[in-house]
C-alpha cells in the first residue's frame, strides 16, 4: 500500500454537519460528467433533472408525496441505527403495511365511514411491525443477524403481495388483472393540497420527524438508544436492557414502514397492486445516513433523495435517460458521503514505514 | 549505568513545545536519558506528561523542540519510526483487540519479520524469563486489566528495545508482582536498556529509579536524584502544595449489615473466566472492606454480580438493606441505593462521546429524579452535574464537555462525584484509583473513607495494596474466584496479604494456612 489512512484527531464539528452538503455537490459534479459522457448537455439534463421537477407547484406537491414514505421509513430505521440494530428490511415491512392497511379497507369497500382511515392506519403499522418482530425474536431469541432476516422477509412479503393480488384479494370484476379492487372514498386518504396528491400522511411523516426529535433528544428512550449504540457496557452499567430496545427499534421501524406502505396504497395508488414502491424502503437507508441519523437531517436529506424519484421520471420522459439514472444518482451520494466521513475523520498520507533518521 | 559525562545520551529532548487548542501541554521541556538509565517523569495529570511521550515515541508532533538519539537528531515520523529507532511503548490505555488471541494481537503490534515462525514460543520464554506469565493462545477479552497489561510489556520486550517507555505500569500488580517486574526493570537497565518510568507511586520511583523529572502544568519544574529525597518532598514537587494523607477515624461504630453476600455462585461460560464460588461476605454501615487479589482471580465477576449486569442463580445469595436481590438488575440495585464504580471508566463507567451532564444522567436518572413522565429534566440534570464538578473539583470548563476530553484522573472524580451525590447507602467500587495521579488518587480516597464515616457500607476491590490499607476497616482477600475470611486491617500485613493472593484462602492466623504459604509464593512469582 502506497497510501495510508491517520487519524485527524478531534473531528471538526461544523464538518459532520457540512459532509452531506459536500456530498450533494460532488454528485452534482459527477452527474454533470455522467450525462456529458452519455452525449447530453450537462446543463440541460441537470436541469430536468434537478430543476424542472420543482419549478411549478405540482412538482413540489409531487416532491413531498414521494418524501412521504421516504421520511417515515428513514426517522424509523435512524433510531435503530443508533442503537446498532440494523433493519435493512423497510421495504418488507412497508410491504406488509400496504397488505394490512388494504386488507382492512378492501373488508369496508361497501362501507362509508371516518373510522375506516384510522383502523387502516393501524392494521399498517401493525403490518409493518409484525414483520419487524420476526428478526426480533430470532435476534433476541437465537442471536440471528437481523440484517439478514429483515432483508430476506422483505422478499417473501413481495411474493406475499403478489399472492394476494393474483388470488383472495384480486378483483372480481378486474378481468384478471391482478388487482385489488379500487378503494372506497372513505379508504383513500384526505388530500391536504386542493388539485394535487400531496395527503395526510405528509402530516404524519412531519410529526414522526418532531416526535423522534423529542425522543432521541429529551427522552429516557431515546438516551437509552444513544447509550446502547455508543457504549453497549454503559449500557448494562446503567441497566439497560438491550433485548428490550432491539425489541422497541425493530417494532417502531417497522411500524412506521407499515404506515408509510399503508399511506401509499390509500393515497397515490388507491389500490393494492403488485408493486407498491419503487424502493422506498431501502433508499431510507441512503436518507438515515444522509440526514446524519438525526430527525431534522432525514426531512430535508428526504426531500433531496424524493427529488432524484422525480429527476429520474422527469429525465426519462423529456431526454430518454434510462430509469437506472435515480439509482445512479442515490448510489453516488451514499458513496460521496461515505468517502467524506472517511476522509475528515482520517487523512490520506503517503505510507513510506521507515524512520527519517 | 556509567557515569561518564562523556558518554553520550541515549536520548535527548531540548525545548520541546506543544500547544493544544487552548492548553499548552508542553512548554519548552528538555530531559536527558543516558543509556542504561531508569529515569523516572512524574507529575499529576494533565501535567504534560502523556503529551511528551507520544511526541517521543512519534504519535504527536511537537511545534517546537529537538529530538536526539544516541547524539543523532532525529525526526520521528511515527510510532513505526520510533520502533525502528529501538523506543519501545507500554501505554497506559492498552490497544488490544478483544477478539484476537494474546500471540494475534502481539503479532499485530510487531514487524511482519518479528511476528513470523516461532512467535508462540519467544512469547512463552519472554514471559517466563521477566515473569510476566501470560498463555499466548487466550482471548484477550477474557484477560483483566493486569494480563492485558503483560501482553503489552511482553510486546515491547520481543522487539529488544533501547529505551521502554513505561506509563504506570505497576498500578494493577500486586507488591510481588511489582517488585519481580523491578528485577526485570533492573536487568534490562544493566543490559543497558534505558527505561522511561512514568508512575506516580513514589515509594517505587525512590527504590528503582536513578533519576527524576517532575512535571507541572506543562512545564519541568524539578529534577531530582529519588533516592535523595523522601516520597513526601516529591509528591509535593509534583503538586506543588502539601500533600496530606487520608484522615481516618478508627474508632467509628459499625452499624447494621448493609450489603450481605451469602453462598453466591456465579458459574462462568466464558472458559478463560473465573467463576465465583461459594462468596460470603457482609459489610456493615460505617465500614470499608476491602477486597484484594491479582489481576483476573474473579473481581470483575465479582463486581458485574454485585452490580446486577451479571445476575446471580440465586435470589437469596444477595442482599441489600435486608431485601434480596440476587435477581434484580442495576437499576433496581440503584435504587435501593447502592453507588457502583465499575473499574472501566471510558465504555463502561462513562460513555466517551456523550456530555459529562449526560453521563451525570446515566447513574442518576432515578435516585436524583432527572425525569418527568420518562423525559430528561436537562436543567436540573445539567445542575447535578455542575455540583458534581465543583464539589469533586473536576477540571473542565463545564459539563458540556464530552467524558472523553477529560484527563483519567478527572474522569473518575466525576464518577466518583456522581455517584457520592447520590448519597449511596452502599458503595461498591472496583479499582478506583487505577492509573490516576497521587493527588485525585488521595481526594478519592478522603471522599470513600468520608462516606463510610457517614454510615455508608462501602467495598473496594482493589489490586493496591497500599489503597487497601490506606483505607479499609478489613480486609479479605480473593484468589481463584473464592474469598478468603475478612480480618482487621490492624492485624495484617501486606506481606501476609501478598502471600495469600497466591491462592490460599484463608488469612495467615489459621494454622492451616501457613503450608499453603509456599506453594503461594511460587505462584505469584
Amino acid at each position: 500500500m502506497f497510501l495510508k489512512l491517520e487519524s485527524r484527531g478531534e473531528a471538526n464539528r461544523n464538518m459532520v454537519y457540512l459532509t452531506p452538503v459536500l456530498a450533494v455537490i460532488l454528485t452534482l459534479i459527477t452527474g454533470f460528467f455522467l450525462f456529458l459522457a452519455m452525449g447530453h448537455d450537462p446543463f440541460e439534463a441537470l436541469y430536468t433533472f434537478f430543476i424542472y421537477p420543482i419549478s411549478n407547484s405540482y412538482g413540489i406537491s409531487e416532491l413531498l408525496v414521494k418524501a412521504t414514505p421516504i421520511i417515515l421509513c428513514a426517522i424509523g430505521l435512524s433510531m435503530g441505527f443508533r442503537a446498532n440494530v440494523w433493519n435493512i428490511g423497510a421495504e418488507g415491512q412497508l410491504t406488509l403495511g400496504a397488505i394490512f392497511g388494504g386488507t382492512v379497507a378492501l373488508m369496508f369497500y361497501e362501507q362509508e365511514g371516518w373510522y375506516i382511515i384510522p383502523l387502516m392506519m393501524v392494521a399498517g403499522v401493525v403490518g409493518g411491525a409484525l414483520w419487524a418482530a420476526i428478526p426480533a425474536f430470532l435476534k433476541t431469541r437465537f442471536n440471528a443477524n437481523e440484517i439478514l432476516v429483515s432483508l430476506m422477509l422483505t422478499y417473501v412479503a413481495f411474493q406475499l403481495l403478489s399472492y394476494l393480488v393474483h388470488g383472495p384479494l384480486r378483483d372480481p370484476d378486474g378481468y384478471n388483472f391482478p388487482e385489488s379492487r379500487l378503494f372506497s372514498d372513505s379508504a383513500i386518504v384526505p388530500i391536504l393540497w386542493e388539485g394535487t396528491r400531496f395527503h395526510v400522511g405528509g402530516l404524519f411523516a412531519l410529526l414522526a420527524v418532531v416526535a423522534g426529535w423529542l425522543m432521541i433528544s429529551r427522552h429516557l428512550i431515546g438516551f437509552q438508544i444513544r447509550v446502547i449504540g455508543m457504549a453497549p457496557m454503559a449500557a448494562s452499567y446503567a441497566g439497560f436492557s438491550e433485548k428490550k430496545l432491539i425489541w422497541f427499534t425493530l417494532l417502531l421501524s417497522g411500524g412506521l414502514a407499515g404506515l408509510a406502505g399503508m399511506f401509499e396504497v390509500s393515497g397515490p395508488v388507491g389500490q393494492l397492486v403488485p408493486s407498491i414502491s419503487p424502493g422506498y424502503g431501502f433508499t431510507a437507508i441512503i436518507v438515515a445516513f444522509l440526514g446524519r441519523l438525526h430527525p431534522v437531517g432525514i426531512m430535508m436529506a428526504g426531500l433531496l433523495v424524493a427529488l432524484t424519484y422525480l429527476g429520474g421520471e422527469s429525465g426519462q420522459i423529456t431526454l430518454g435517460l434510462p430509469e437506472a439514472v435515480t439509482g445512479v444518482f442515490q448510489g453516488m451520494l451514499l458513496f460521496y458521503l461515505l468517502a467524506s466521513d472517511v476522509l475528515i475523520k482520517y487523512r490520506v498520507v503517503p505510507n513510506f514505514g521507515t524512520a527519517k533518521s | 549505568m556509567s557515569s561518564a559525562a562523556t558518554e553520550t545520551a541515549r536520548l535527548k529532548l531540548t525545548g520541546v513545545t506543544k500547544q493544544y487548542p487552548g492548553c499548552l501541554a508542553n512548554d519548552d521541556v528538555s530531559l536527558t536519558i543516558m543509556p542504561g538509565e531508569i529515569h523516572a517523569l512524574l507529575g499529576e495529570n494533565g501535567a504534560g506528561k502523556s503529551t511528551l511521550v507520544k511526541f517521543i515515541y512519534g504519535v504527536v508532533k511537537a511545534d517546537k523542540g529537538m529530538m536526539e538519539w544516541n547524539g543523532q537528531q532525529v525526526d520521528v515520523v511515527d510510532p513505526n519510526a520510533a520502533r525502528q529507532l529501538g523506543i519501545g511503548m507500554v501505554f497506559q490505555h492498552f490497544s488490544l483487540f478483544d477478539s484476537l488471541t494474546v500471540a494475534e494481537n502481539i503479532a499485530l503490534g510487531i514487524s511482519k519479520e518479528l511476528a513470523g515462525p516461532g512467535l508462540e514460543e519467544r512469547i512463552e520464554k519472554i514471559s517466563e524469563d521477566y515473569g510476566l506469565p501470560l498463555d499466548p493462545h487466550r482471548h484477550v477479552h477474557s484477560l483483566s486489566v493486569g494480563e492485558r497489561q503483560r501482553i503489552e510489556i511482553v510486546r515491547c520486550l520481543l522487539q529488544e528495545p533501547k529505551l521502554l517507555i513505561m506509563d504506570e505500569p505497576t498500578s494493577v500488580l500486586t507488591p510481588q508482582e511489582a517488585e519481580r517486574l523491578f528485577v526485570t526493570l533492573r536487568r534490562l537497565s544493566a543490559e543497558g536498556v534505558s527505561i522511561l518510568y512514568i508512575s506516580h507511586k513514589l515509594d517505587e520511583i525512590k527504590a528503582l529509579c536513578h533519576a527524576a523529572t517532575i512535571m507541572r502544568g506543562g512545564r519541568v519544574t524539578g529534577e531530582c536524584i529519588p533516592a535523595e529525597e523522601t516520597a513526601k518532598s516529591m509528591a509535593e514537587m509534583m503538586i506543588g502544595t502539601n500533600l496530606k494523607a487520608p484522615e481516618r477515624h478508627d474508632d467509628v461504630t459499625l452499624g447494621d449489615v448493609r450489603l450481605k453476600i451469602s453462598s453466591l455462585n456465579v458459574p462462568t461460560d466464558d472458559q478463560f473466566g473465573v467463576s465465583l464460588e461459594d462468596i460470603s461476605f457482609d459489610v456493615r454501615a460505617g465500614e470499608i472492606l476491602g477486597v484484594a487479589g491479582i489481576a483476573g482471580n474473579g473481581q470483575t465477576e465479582l463486581m458485574d454480580a454485585l452490580s446486577g449486569e451479571a445476575l446471580a442463580s440465586n435470589n437469596e445469595s444477595i442482599w441489600i438493606e435486608g431485601e434480596a436481590v440476587g435477581l434484580t438488575g442495576p437499576g433496581g440495585r440503584r435504587q435501593l441505593g447502592v453507588g457502583f464504580v465499575p473499574e472501566e471508566r471510558l465504555g463502561h463507567g462513562a460513555v466517551p462521546d456523550m456530555t459529562l451532564w449526560e453521563n451525570a444522567f446515566l447513574s442518576g436518572m432515578k435516585r436524583m429524579n432527572l425525569m418527568s413522565n420518562g423525559f430528561m429534566k436537562i436543567k436540573e440534570t445539567v445542575d447535578y452535574a455542575e455540583s458534581v464538578i465543583k464539589q469533586f473539583t473536576v477540571k473542565t470548563p463545564d459539563s458540556s464537555h464530552a467524558a472523553n476530553s477529560l484527563s483519567g484522573g478527572n474522569l473518575q472524580k466525576f464518577i466518583m462525584g456522581r455517584e457520592i451525590m447520590q448519597s449511596p447507602t452502599v458503595m461498591i467500587a472496583l479499582q478506583p484509583t487505577w492509573g490516576v495521579d497521587a493527588g485525585a488518587a488521595a481526594f478519592i480516597h478522603q471522599e470513600l473513607i468520608n462516606l463510610a464515616n457517614n454510615g455508608a457500607a462501602v467495598l473496594v476491590i482493589s489490586q493496591d495494596l497500599d489503597e487497601l490499607f490506606a483505607i479499609s476497616t478489613r480486609i479479605a482477600v480473593i484468589a481463584e474466584g473464592r474469598m478468603s475470611v475478612a480480618k482487621n486491617v490492624s492485624d495484617l500485613t501486606v506481606e501476609q496479604i501478598g502471600l495469600m493472593m497466591g491462592g490460599t484462602h484463608d488469612l495467615p492466623d489459621d494454622p492451616h494456612a501457613q503450608p499453603h504459604v509456599e506453594g503461594g509464593v511460587s505462584h505469584v512469582s
